[in-house]
């Protein structure tokens, strides 16, 4: 609060506010780095950066964008920036991207930052999410890496056989959750049908999602995940697998850091979700983070350079290695970090990509769902009734199909 | 003489009141007033005049709709409701804690104001660090509590994820900083205690429980009483510990009201829906503060 006053008193002609949820470790440092060498390349331009804690920041992002709009912000591509799109909040940057080059550089996630034709923001960041393993456990047992649900399945009996919780979630904030609804989804009823879901588009009781809760079944009723996972928030259920306890873990690539800095980094590896049903286009969850400049800014015209500086590739390149995600800029060099090749490599193939359940929903829709799945994942029983409730929700939020 | 020197006397409170009135009007009352106006609204908090995505104006008059949602269309609701009254029941603990406490510390022993304000450094310490600490406290795979039942060879006991317990568990956290809260206030009433009735009690031979029921705590009624208000305001506004400790979870089952109208006003951008909860919340503290303020009344007139 004291920023946000601190920043309105000073701002004058060639100051720049950036609004951040970049906080923290390596996030800060990264966004930092990309801060310092825009202002080397611009010495005109003061910027001042209000940073905000991660989760604070989505609720707030409302306030300041109708009261006191900084001249950039971070954000999310897919719905959460639709919905500021669709209320005139953010700007349309489209010009930012033919001056900038940024149609070439950043050609390949265009389509995320656009709605009707029009760009609205500039994506700097993505990251895969897969399952990160024990190589060592998997080695100590004799497992391969399952190719598709059957061994999934097994390899999940034979880790339980032997003492090791097959996998790790911590669901205290329950978005973890998601990343098993959008897998399974994506895997048995495909890419299209998974994006209709989230646009509100298909009933919570439509018959095609009984297949998605069978699968998902399949490995709680038999105690394969971590045991009282809504005590835990994602951070701690990483301690299991860094203690050795718990073999798997399907996350986002910032988990990296966290093992790497633990000691267990040459024993860690990666994977991509299994197939469940044959034949099915592989589509993968590779959530966006991107920047925008808000209706209310109001210094415009340095706001778009920070935002074309995105075309400069050491900039990009910095930001997206300290903070340990991919560039969007192809320019950018190549990734070194083993994880980051493997996320790489796997969405450069993939037919299309998702952004997470929670960037693709409504977030009124999203916060509800994930409360849903934390509770199928904790009590499967009650799976028609979670589905009754969610379908209620959608059709007060989407209207009747 | 002047219409000043005339009326001087009696418009000197006014004008020395003036300020504090005008603030609370505008930083008390307006929210309030405005607030419900917003909860016959369907609004997302965006600009009034504007258009949602699917063809709805932002702001729309609903009347009592949000209200109907809520008592007949929302089982959340009843689970934050009656986790509120879980949270006023049960906080009423911390008062019998805290004057065992108090006269516990009420002793004349070399130490002993030390041991007064190691007793009160729960109040003093931020709630998010109590949440903090207990969350630790409660961890099943690692924390103190899991240790102490598998020391005595039973399985941990999941207190936050299990829907049953978890409210239970916060709002033992909570009585953490209640107990030192009431306990100062009953060591400050301690020393107004008339030294001469307990003499007079003494040489008509009330000892121990007698002694406390009959001498001590008629004289600390107005404590009490105080006692009983903070205790209920704070359990009915609980909400940073729930905030810290669970965010709601497991899947909504420790929401209290305060907690649900952030959520649907803040993250799930229903402020009509946000403000009708919120009203409801307020027209249940106003029971309260009315009985607070009879109390009040009553008390000053015999005093007199």
């Amino acid at each position: 609060m004291f920023s946000t006053l601190f920043a309105t008193t000073i701002t004058s002609a060639g100051t720049l506010v950036v609004n951040s949820d970049q906080s923290g470790g390596a996030a800060k440092e990264g966004f930092n780095s990309y801060v310092d060498a825009f202002r080397v390349a611009h010495p005109e331009v003061t910027v001042v950066v209000q940073e905000f804690e991660k989760e604070a920041y989505k609720t707030q992002a409302r306030n300041f964008l109708t009261a006191e709009a900084p001249d950039v912000m971070t954000w999310y591509a897919g719905a959460r920036m639709k919905f500021f799109v669709d209320q005139g909040l953010f700007l349309d940057v489209s010009d930012v991207w033919a001056d900038a080059g940024l149609n070439d550089s950043l050609g390949s996630s265009k389509s995320s930052s656009t709605v009707d034709g029009k760009q609205y923001g500039v994506p700097w960041s993505y990251y895969q999410i897969g399952v990160y393993y024990r190589k060592d456990i998997f080695d100590n047992l004799g497992l391969n890496v399952p190719k598709n649900w059957e061994e999934f399945k097994t390899v999940c009996a034979m880790l339980k056989k032997n003492d090791i919780i097959p996998i790790t979630i911590g669901t205290k904030a329950p978005w973890p959750t998601a990343a098993w609804f959008d897998y399974i989804n994506l895997r048995t009823n495909g890419y299209e049908f998974h994006m209709d879901v989230t646009a509100g588009k298909v009933s919570w009781e439509d018959p095609r999602l009984d297949a998605v809760f069978a699968a998902w079944r399949e490995l709680i009723e038999p105690g394969y995940f971590l045991e009282n996972h809504p005590s835990f928030s994602w951070q701690e259920g990483q301690a299991p697998q860094i203690n050795g306890e718990a073999a798997m873990y399907l996350i986002g690539n910032f988990y990296v850091k966290a093992f790497e800095k633990a000691g267990v980094g040459d024993k860690m590896d990666f994977f991509q979700f299994p197939t469940i049903v044959e034949g099915v286009a592989n589509a993968e969850d590779a959530p966006t983070n991107t920047m925008h400049i808000p209706s209310g800014a109001k210094n415009v015209e340095d706001a778009k350079k920070f935002l074309a500086f995105m075309s400069n590739k050491e900039a990009a390149t910095n930001w997206a290695k300290l903070r340990g995600v991919l560039s969007t800029n192809k320019y950018a060099d190549k990734p070194t970090n083993r994880f980051s090749v493997m996320g790489f490599e796997m969405l450069s193939a993939a037919d299309n990509i998702a952004q997470f359940f929670d960037r693709d929903s409504n977030p009124d829709m999203a916060s509800a769902a994930m409360m849903g799945f934390q509770e199928f994942m904790v009590k499967p029983d009650r799976e028609v009734k979670i589905r009754a409730r969610l379908e209620k929700e959608r059709e007060r939020i989407h209207g009747s199909l | 003489m002047t219409f000043w020197e005339r009326n001087q006397l009696k418009l000197a409170p006014f004008l020395f009141l003036a300020p504090a009135i005008l603030i609370f009007l505008i930083y008390v009352i307006y929210p309030i007033i405005d607030s419900i106006w917003v909860s016959f609204h369907e609004w997302n908090g965006f600009d009034k005049n504007g258009i949602r995505s699917n063809g709805n104006p932002n702001w729309r008059w609903v009347g009592l709709q949000n209200y109907i949602t809520v008592f007949f269309d929302d089982e959340e609701f009843y689970t934050s409701f009656f986790n509120n009254i879980r949270w006023l029941i049960f906080s009423f603990i911390a008062i019998p804690i805290g004057l065992l406490l108090a006269l516990f510390v009420n002793q004349q022993i070399a130490g002993m104001r030390y041991i007064k304000s190691l007793f009160y450094f729960p109040f003093v310490i931020s709630s998010v660090v109590i949440g903090m600490i207990f969350t630790w406290f409660y961890n099943p795979r690692y924390g103190a509590l899991a240790f102490v039942l598998n020391f005595f060879g039973l399985d941990p006991i999941p207190v936050l994820a299990d829907e049953s317990l978890a409210t239970y568990g916060i709002i033992i956290a909570s009585l953490f900083p209640g107990i030192a809260y009431t306990m100062i206030l009953y060591i400050t009433g301690l020393t107004g205690v008339n030294r001469e009735i307990i003499e007079a009690g003494r040489i008509d031979g009330a000892t121990g429980f007698t002694m406390l029921w009959h001498i001590i705590l008629p004289q600390l009624k107005a404590v009490t009483l105080i006692c009983i208000v903070v205790t209920i305001v704070g359990s009915l506004r609980s909400f940073d510990l729930i905030a810290v400790m669970t965010a709601g979870g497991p899947w909504g089952s420790t929401e209290v009201l305060a907690y649900k109208v952030f959520r649907e006003s803040l993250f799930n951008y229903r402020m009509g829906y946000g403000a009708a909860i919120a009203t409801i919340l307020f027209l249940i503290m106003d029971i309260y503060i009315i009985w607070f303020l009879i109390r009040l009344y009553k008390n000053e007139r015999s005093e007199k």
